[in-house]
């Protein structure tokens, strides 16, 4: 410890390189942690999902739609304790510049089945009364400056026409993984307007017990198999799952590049700290004359390399964890609950260390191995 | 008068480790920026590829893609009698009602929910033509009435039962695989198609989702848009095909693309570090020599030049080791779900020259930025002292 000092005046001598070097590897942590934090974000729908509640889809294609009849059949499979459905209304606010999902649903079953969507009582009811009303995540309320009771009116692409809806209620999710920018209306208003009938999209399950998912999943399959709309049911962790999957390689190319951008700076912080060395051949030389151990002489310099990657890592990481808290990056969009995990920050601070290791070890075993007499000679 | 540039190459050649470090950094830093854009460059041509200038398609009003589109059977005749429609040889009109849906099929190696939304796309006898850049490379048409079908070729090697000869079953009906196609790299090629009536009756729909037909004037879109607009009788939109595949591509593009100038640009203020690190000890661990450029009488801007050109040299030789490790990719076949349609698209990486040269010249900013700084030390030494 009373070293410290030593180490410290060692990393003030060249200020400006020590602080570049401390920079890139705060950008290099950073971008590791936020391009990591994509790769959790797109799993991590399938780990929030409930084990207890189960999807029923068209097998052939998640479009077509399954009949209303299912509703009753899918009630007297055993183990299954409630039944809603859904469905994807695709319609466009305004320009339609921003995204957002709407579904149709059957109001009170899918509030009692996703106990996650949080709504003051008071609003529920009026939400639950009146057939044109619309439930809005809080961040969706806020995006376009909308107001409960505003009239809103959305044009459908699916399905055609202007479509009006007064905003009765706001939700917020308990988990952010949920996001706060859906869109929620009664399935009843979509059936009656719409001129083709429309039937649900999907349907959504709760099950009494999640170990019983594998055998509801096939009764219900086997039950629709051979008639005209076949079913594809499984729980909604397989399914969150499933969609994360659909992201195809992207996923790896985020790991490829994260990767890519650890090394790189590995390279350029070794570098740095082997020119530094080389720069001290003869300062190293006296130490050790004036009677610094060899071991001495290598756990300096190791240290000096901690304390680069180390500042670097807090930094890049704190920065890492900050930014979408305060941008509210992660409150809906394309990657909602986009939060830097635990596990990540584990990996940075490995990377951290690695970095101390792989940029200090071969200075300092110059330094340690270092001929003194020969490296005495060109001490002025 | 110049210091000559053999005095750059012979004192980088003096510390090869630290050089080559230096290069490798700016190299991957380059690598990253060509893959990135390779990547967002292949997307974005196999979607603006997938339509013909000269093709138009028409879509319900309102409706923002193929899939939320529908058009009813009546409509397909009123279309047909068109007279901005091109006519075949046979004399009919060239054009194709399509039907468009996605079906999920299992990924190669994945379990029943890893599933990839593929386009099925049912299509008249005259779609081979409306659409010319589809080759069949083997096997043959799929033939009127029958349960065949012909895939694209991106399909091959990412599912099951997608090889000419294959059988694939979907919504509860064998199909036999008669054709694989090629549609000069657009996104047709991840697609699969059958026959249209074949298609309404699977998916019991009884309505099309789009049309497409080739103009019989290629400058007259305008006034074929304006009289489809104003028939009263249906309720369609004309989008030339080209702008309307390109707007697919814009959402996901549009990420691709800030994903790259991100990325590259946070890992290349690091490299910029890098460079400003190497040259500032390569400053001043020649601080003897530099004293003695500037006794022998060169100007301080000369010593300037040079010490840049020295950083330019090492960022150049970085940047064709980027290009290098970049050049692999090129053509490695990958594919994302395309959220504008709901489908999977493959795609690959195109890396051009333009590409590299873009490369090679972010690699030669990185490396004078990264000098100027130690350049402008260097040059201003003052002399006495650092001779002694």
């Amino acid at each position: 410890m009373k070293f410290l000092p030593l180490v410290l005046a060692n990393l003030r001598r060249h200020r400006l390189r020590t602080v570049l070097t401390m920079c890139s590897v705060a950008l290099a942590l950073f971008l590791f942690a936020s391009l990591r934090t994509v790769v959790t974000t797109l799993n991590a729908g399938s780990q929030v999902s409930s084990a207890s509640r189960m999807i029923t889809q068209n097998s052939t294609a998640f479009v077509i739609p399954l009949p209303m009849s299912y509703a009753q059949r899918l009630k007297s499979v055993p183990h299954v304790q409630d039944v809603t459905w859904a469905n994807w209304f695709g319609g466009k606010y305004g320009d339609g510049k921003k995204f957002f999902a709407q579904f149709a649903i059957d109001p009170e079953t899918y509030l009692r089945i996703y106990p996650e969507i949080q709504v003051p009582e008071d609003q529920k009811q009026a939400f639950l009364k009146e057939r044109s009303a619309a439930l809005v995540g809080a961040k969706l309320l806020r995006d376009f400056g909308w107001k409960v009771g505003d009239n809103v009116t959305l044009q459908g692409t699916i399905f055609p026409g202007d479509w009006t809806f007064t905003i009765r209620g706001v939700y917020t999710p308990t988990l952010k993984e949920y996001g706060e920018d859906s869109f929620m209306f009664h399935y009843d208003y979509l059936y009656e307007r719409e001129p083709t009938r429309v039937t649900p999209g999907w349907y959504i399950m709760k099950i009494d017990d999640p170990n019983a998912a594998p055998t509801v999943a096939k009764t219900i399959d086997d039950m629709f198999r051979n008639s005209t709309a076949p079913t594809k049911t499984g729980t909604e962790k397989a399914f969150a799952a499933g969609f994360a999957s659909m992201w195809g390689n992207v996923k790896l190319l985020m790991s490829t590049i994260g990767m890519a951008v650890v090394f790189a700076i590995l390279l350029v912080t070794a570098n740095a700290m082997m020119m530094n060395q080389r720069e001290r051949r003869s300062e190293v030389a006296v130490m050790k004359t004036v009677g610094f151990s060899d071991r001495r002489v290598f756990g300096l310099v190791i240290i000096e390399a901690a304390v680069i990657a180390i500042t670097g890592a807090i930094l890049g990481l704190g920065a890492a964890v900050a930014l979408p808290i305060i941008t509210g990056f992660g409150d809906g969009g394309f990657l909602p609950g986009f939060h830097v995990t635990p596990g990540t920050l584990v990996f940075g601070a490995a990377v951290a260390l690695l970095l101390t290791v792989a940029s200090g070890i071969f200075p300092a075993w110059q330094a340690a191995k270092l001929p003194v007499v020969q490296a005495l000679r060109r001490v002025e | 008068m110049k210091i000559p540039l053999i005095y750059n190459i012979r004192s980088v050649s003096q510390r090869p480790v630290s050089t080559l470090l230096t290069a490798l950094g700016i190299g991957l830093v380059v690598a990253v920026f060509i893959a990135m854009l390779a990547l967002a460059n292949g997307f974005i041509a196999a979607l603006v590829k997938t339509g013909s200038s000269d093709n138009v398609l028409l879509l319900r009003r309102g409706a923002d893609s193929e899939l939320s589109s529908g058009i009813p059977r009546e409509a397909i005749s009123i279309i047909g009698s068109s007279p901005h429609i091109a006519t075949a040889a046979d004399g009919r009109p060239l054009m194709s009602p399509e039907t468009y849906i996605v079906i999920n099929i299992p990924r190669l190696g994945g379990n029943e929910f890893e599933v990839a939304n593929v386009v099925l796309r049912g299509v008249s006898d005259k779609a081979f033509e409306v659409r010319r850049n589809i080759k069949v490379i083997e096997g043959r048409r799929f033939a009127s009435g029958q349960s065949e079908i012909c895939v694209g070729s991106k399909l091959k090697g990412r599912f099951n039962n997608v090889n000419v000869g294959d059988v694939l079953r979907f919504s509860n009906r064998n199909w036999n695989v008669v054709c694989r196609f090629t549609a000069e790299g657009s996104s047709f090629e991840s697609e699969i198609w059958g026959e249209n009536e074949q298609f309404q009756n699977v998916f019991r729909a009884n309505a099309f989702q789009d049309v497409a037909f080739r103009l019989k004037d290629p400058a007259g879109f305008e006034d074929a848009k304006r009289a489809f607009l104003a028939d009263q009788r249906i309720q369609i939109d004309a989008h030339r095909e080209s702008e309307f595949y390109a707007s697919q591509s814009e959402l996901l593009g549009n990420i691709l693309r800030f994903l790259a100038i991100m990325i590259t640009g946070i890992m290349s203020v690091g490299a910029v570090f890098g460079a400003v690190n190497t040259m500032y000890a390569a400053v001043s661990s020649r601080t003897p020599e530099i004293a003695v450029l500037l006794t022998l009488g060169f100007h301080p801007r000369s010593v300037l030049a040079s010490f840049l050109a020295e950083s330019a040299v090492i960022a150049f030789l970085g940047g064709i080791l980027g290009c290098l490790l970049a050049l692999p990719i090129n053509g490695v076949v990958t594919s994302t779900t395309n959220w504008a349609s709901f489908s999977e698209i493959a795609f690959a990486f195109r890396v051009t020259p333009t590409l590299l040269f873009a490369g090679l010249t972010f690699a030669v900013v990185m490396g004078v930025i990264g000098g100027f700084f130690p350049a402008r030390r260097a040059s201003k030494l003052p002399v006495i002292q650092a001779l002694r």
